[in-house]
């Protein structure tokens, strides 16, 4: 099956990326734009879904900065 | 003595680091693929871009065969230098405590730093004096040191904090200043600057030579 | 008579046009084959003879610079050039343009110019040590749409190069940045590169061996760029095609780069090359495997054949043509003994960069293109790589100002004071380390001189030896042999006099050597241009030539290699002519090659050489307004070399505490640079009329001729001239060999400039340090 994981900074720690988009947008006309993180996007086709939790844990996300959310996607990669 | 220097692919300031060990002691360099860590008495994870840094700066790294035996030789008491990317890696291998994120000005910035000598008392720092000011080169785009904030409070009051930056030098945003942390048992250390540029007058200052010079008398025990 | 290719979509004199070939060019090329082309020939044939890769309008000229020389180990027509540096080894260096992807991605335009340097130096056996670059852009404080890409422009070539020279591992140790009008369409970004090897293990690109195999590695193969060399380096950006047919969109796929790819196929070449597995090798570039197969087969007088199919794709369904014009970065071509396949692959898999068998070398003089087996391109290698014709240039002089005046800036009765602030803020001239500061340049430990810390990047050619010498105070030990190099061009100087002002260009690069000590062994240029078919820029071009191959030769330092980009054009008209001039010099010690900065509060202040100030063309007239001048001074070639000689031997000799060459900005300027890199102020006085001397005793006096005015004095420009600082003797022994004319010591918080003489009038400007670290920071800002 074909799984998609999404990493994001942690709360409350500073996300330059974010920041400077969030302040390029209203100079390009975008009004009212908050909140802005920038994180990072794994898609992988696996076996066994269980495995996908130990992988964020171990490689794909660092627990201590990140947060991961692991989705699986409809039908097989 | 004898430094083993490890080697990744993207490795950078790996030869320098050598060059820097060889005024000390012998070195030589260890390919990550390796499980043999060549007899040395003290390890050096060096600068660079590790994996091109994909992923995370040092995520790929940690689960060489070689830091497999770095952590090992960690485990056993041995003493391993961090560098910058070695940092990273010594992070992400959860030998050190906290993470390296990207700079705060999110740029690489390569600028000659003055750092203070927060403990003078571990085997990188014996060489020094504490409140020491030592002038080191930086160059990194991810080297913001992070650690939560009963972490970081653990760290300051076990003198685990070794090195912090000066003034207003630090450029890249890390908590409390932190420039160079060690672990609790003081014999793993990593830091974002870099001391093997800080070797010889021709090409900078000379004050890098005393973290070499530190880990050589812990080591033989005796001065030069 | 050749197989007859298989059936493919048969190409018509549209598509011909379409890609770039003039209607002349399309017939010539059916009159090669024998036949109209096919797809892949028309495709390959439109790459190789795009103005990018033969040079159709420069090649002749190129052919009047003086490429040989003592020092010369490996000239122009290789990947790179190379020089003895003494002790057995080699210095390959050459400079590369890769302006027009630049303008269209930034970030990677510059990154994969950065690539694609590094790799002609590692093509020819040599370890890449050092990287510098030239860029232009327009203004980039200006507050209209054009400001905002300039800045765009800079930050996105800054981050790509800093991006791929950080992470390969090579250190960025020099460079320059204009910003001009002229550039505003058309940004500049130059990447130089340099490298050591033994001397007898320098590889050359030339195939060899019938039946031997032809092996490409490195990154896989995708769409990278395709079309790029052809549709974009050779017509101006938005323009007509060839025959003035309707506007064609030419943006092609954009090439992205990975360095951490090329760090690993940099080791894996080089040991390649030490165990001696390798009978050639060359890089791919522009036109990637046509050029690279092409060209290696043309040096070897063979023939190669080459089947796609069994070249690694990253993308599916790709054309044989697209095989064949790709120009993914990270990628080698190189021919091997079938009996060193193997260990060729071995090495490959050790240092985990991808490889395959996709050819062999033949006796056929021809470059045949196979796909699964079966022919579908046939075509004779010297069709493609020689016969492509040549153009002459009909170079006119303009009879109208082709440049309009640039914006005046600054108020036309500014003081000497306001107008020293004024220039230190300008862009062109406030200080570079928002930039540099993005650049590793001490990585692999061989940098002694920092950028900003002298006028030209001081390199140790063993960064080991220097273990156990005493400090770069100290003289006890063995001298420590260097390497200097620099990089120099000002595009505004030669469009008011493209002979002159190109002279000036190779001067003061000679000159910055001279700064820290070294004689120069050889130049490399890049010579950026517009439309060379419009006779004012074919005057340009080869008045440029001109004035380069003179200067080259004043200076025996011979022409190694270089690049040729043209029609830098749009609209709103051509850039600049900027010839971009690099050279390497040797330092035989690099304990002595004193500084840009004042050293030592005490010190005598000197203005050394022929120093003839001019305001045309210069800093000042650009901020005032002015029309660009028509032609520039007579330049004393022979005063200036001795000067550059003297400056050179009194830093060998420890005998110069610091030494910097007054370029843009002129003396006033220069004087504030030594003050802001040493930290120190200084003291002097004009004290007598500054006259143009052949020689170092004559100073010409006449109550007849009138003095020039204080701005020409304190900001005009010219080649020659020299602020130096150390003690009184080592002044006098100076002036025996070249003008010397005292100013004053250093010392104090501030730059005193008096009007000296018996002039009771107050200084001519007075600055503290503070104020001009103020200003000269003005850049800090584009870079948030």
């Amino acid at each position: 099956m074909r799984a998609r994981v999404l990493i994001r900074p942690k709360a409350g720690i500073l996300d330059p990326q974010g920041v400077a988009v969030e302040r390029a947008l209203p100079a390009l006309g975008f009004a009212g734009v908050s909140g802005v993180h920038v994180g990072r996007l794994v898609e992988l086709d696996v076996e066994d879904s269980a495995q996908l939790e130990p992988m964020c844990e171990k490689l794909l996300a660092n627990p201590l900065i990140e947060d991961y959310e692991v989705e699986i996607l409809d039908g097989s990669g | 003595m004898k430094f083993g220097v490890l080697r990744f692919p993207g490795s950078c300031d790996e030869v320098d680091a050598l060059y820097a060990a060889r005024r000390v002691g012998d070195a030589e360099l260890i390919w990550h693929g390796e499980r043999d860590l060549k007899g040395a008495q003290a390890i050096i994870v060096p600068g660079g871009f590790s994996y091109g840094d994909y992923l995370r700066a040092g995520a790929i790294a940690r689960f060489s065969p070689a830091m497999e035996s770095v952590i090992a030789f960690a485990e056993d008491g041995g003493l391993v230098l961090g560098i910058c990317n070695g940092f990273q890696v010594l992070c992400e291998a959860h030998l050190l405590p906290g993470a390296l994120l990207g700079n705060a000005n999110r740029r690489f910035t390569f600028r000659q730093v003055e750092l203070e000598v927060v403990n003078a008392d571990t085997p990188f720092t014996r060489a020094c004096a504490g409140g020491e000011p030592l002038s080191i080169p930086a160059k990194h785009a991810w080297g913001r040191y992070y650690a939560e904030d009963r972490t970081l409070r653990a760290m300051s009051e076990a003198g685990q904090v070794v090195l912090r930056y000066a003034g207003s030098q630090n450029f890249n945003g890390s908590l409390d200043d932190i420039a160079g942390v060690c672990n609790e048992a003081g014999n793993v250390f990593g830091l974002m600057p870099h001391p093997e540029h800080a070797v010889d007058g021709l090409t900078g200052s000379t004050d890098g030579l005393k973290i070499f010079e530190s880990m050589r008398l812990a080591i033989e025990g005796v001065s030069a | 008579m050749p197989e007859a290719p298989r059936a493919v979509p048969a190409p018509s004199l549209k598509d011909a046009l379409a890609l770039g070939l003039t209607r002349a060019e399309y017939e010539l090329v059916c009159e090669k084959q024998g036949r109209e082309p096919n797809r892949v020939e028309l495709a390959m044939y439109s790459l190789m003879w795009s103005e990018h890769c033969a040079y159709k309008h420069s090649k002749k000229l190129l052919r009047t610079l003086p490429t040989e020389g003592p020092h010369v180990v490996m000239g122009p027509g290789e990947n790179a050039g190379a020089v003895d540096v003494g002790g057995g080894l080699a210095c390959a260096f050459k400079v590369e343009s890769h302006n027009h992807p630049s303008a269209v991605e930034p970030f990677q335009g510059a990154a994969t110019g950065v690539g694609g340097i590094l790799r002609d130096i590692f093509a020819i056996g040599a370890r890449p040590i050092a990287v510098l670059d030239s860029l232009r852009f327009g203004e980039p404080l200006s507050n209209a749409t054009g400001g905002a890409r300039a800045r765009y422009l800079l930050d996105g070539a800054v981050s790509g190069i800093g991006h791929y020279g950080n992470s390969i591992g090579v250190p960025t140790v020099g460079g320059e940045v204009y910003f001009e009008d002229p550039y505003q369409q058309n940004c500049l970004v130059n990447a130089m590169a340099l490298g050591l090897a033994p001397r007898e293990q320098l590889v050359r690109s030339a195939a060899a061996g019938e039946g031997n195999l032809v092996v490409l590695f490195g990154a896989s193969t995708g769409r990278d760029g395709i079309g790029g060399a052809s549709v974009l380096a050779s017509a101006e950006l938005g323009g007509a095609d060839a025959d003035g047919g309707a506007e064609v969109d030419r943006r092609p796929t954009v090439q992205v780069g990975d360095p951490f790819e090329e760090k690993k196929l940099l080791e894996c070449s080089l040991e390649l090359l030490h165990r001696g597995l390798l009978v050639s090798l060359q890089d791919l570039g522009a036109a990637g495997l046509t050029s690279s197969a092409s060209e290696m087969a043309s040096k070897g007088a063979v023939g190669i054949d080459i089947d796609v199919a069994k070249v690694p794709l990253r993308e599916p369904g790709m054309e044989p043509f697209e095989v064949m014009v790709s120009e993914s970065q990270e990628r080698m071509l190189c021919v091997v003994e079938p009996a060193n396949l193997d260990a060729v692959m071995e090495l490959c898999e050790k240092w985990e960069v991808g490889g395959a068998a996709i050819g062999t070398v033949t006796g056929s003089r021809r470059l045949r293109v196979l796909d699964r087996g079966g022919l579908v391109g046939d075509m004779p290698v010297t069709a493609l790589v020689d016969d492509c014709p040549l153009y002459e240039l009909r170079p006119a002089k303009p009879s109208k100002a082709v440049y309009p005046p640039p914006p005046a800036t600054l108020a036309p009765d500014a003081t000497p004071r306001q107008t020293l602030l004024a220039l230190l803020a300008s862009p062109n001239l406030a200080s570079r380390r928002p930039l540099f500061e993005q650049y590793d340049a001490i990585v692999q430990s061989r940098t002694v001189r920092r950028p900003e810390q002298a006028d030209a990047a001081v390199l140790a050619i063993d960064p080991a030896a220097s273990a156990g010498t005493a400090s770069a105070e100290g003289i006890a030990g063995e001298p420590v042999p260097a390497l200097a190099v620099s990089i120099d061009g000002n595009g505004r100087r030669v469009a008011a006099d493209p002979y002159r002002g190109t002279v000036a260009a190779v001067l003061e690069c000679a000159s910055n050597l001279a700064c820290v000590g070294a004689e120069p062994l050889g130049t490399t240029n890049n010579l950026n241009f517009g439309n060379p078919e419009k006779a004012h820029i074919a005057w340009q071009l080869t008045e440029s030539v001109r004035g380069l191959g003179d200067a080259c030769r004043a200076l025996s330092a011979p022409i190694v290699g270089g690049n040729v980009s043209l029609y830098n054009e749009g609209a709103a008209g051509p850039i600049y002519p900027t010839p971009v001039i690099g050279m390497v010099g040797r330092v035989p010690d690099a304990r002595r090659v004193a500084q840009m900065g004042f050293a030592r509060a005490g010190a005598s202040v000197a203005l050394v050489g022929p120093f003839a100030p001019s305001l045309a063309a210069s800093e000042l007239a650009k901020l005032r307004g002015e029309p660009l001048a028509d032609g520039l001074a007579e330049i004393d070639l022979d005063a200036v070399r001795e000067a550059q000689l003297a400056v050179r031997e009194a830093v060998r000799a420890g005998a110069l505490q610091s030494a910097h060459d007054i370029a843009e900005g002129g003396l006033a300027v220069a004087l504030a640079e030594c003050c802001l890199a040493g930290n120190l102020g200084a003291e002097v006085a004009l004290a007598e009329p500054f006259r143009q001397t052949t020689s170092p005793a004559a100073t010409e006096r006449s109550s007849t001729r009138p003095l020039p005015p204080a701005a020409t004095v304190l900001f005009g420009e010219g080649p020659g001239g020299f602020v130096v600082s150390g003690s009184e003797e080592a002044l006098c022994r100076l002036g025996e060999r070249t003008a010397v004319r005292r100013l004053g010591l250093v010392g104090g918080e501030a730059l005193c400039i008096l009007a000296g003489g018996d002039s009771q009038t107050g200084p001519l400007l007075e600055v503290n340090l503070a104020e001009l670290r103020n200003a000269h920071g003005a850049l800090a800002g584009l870079f948030p």
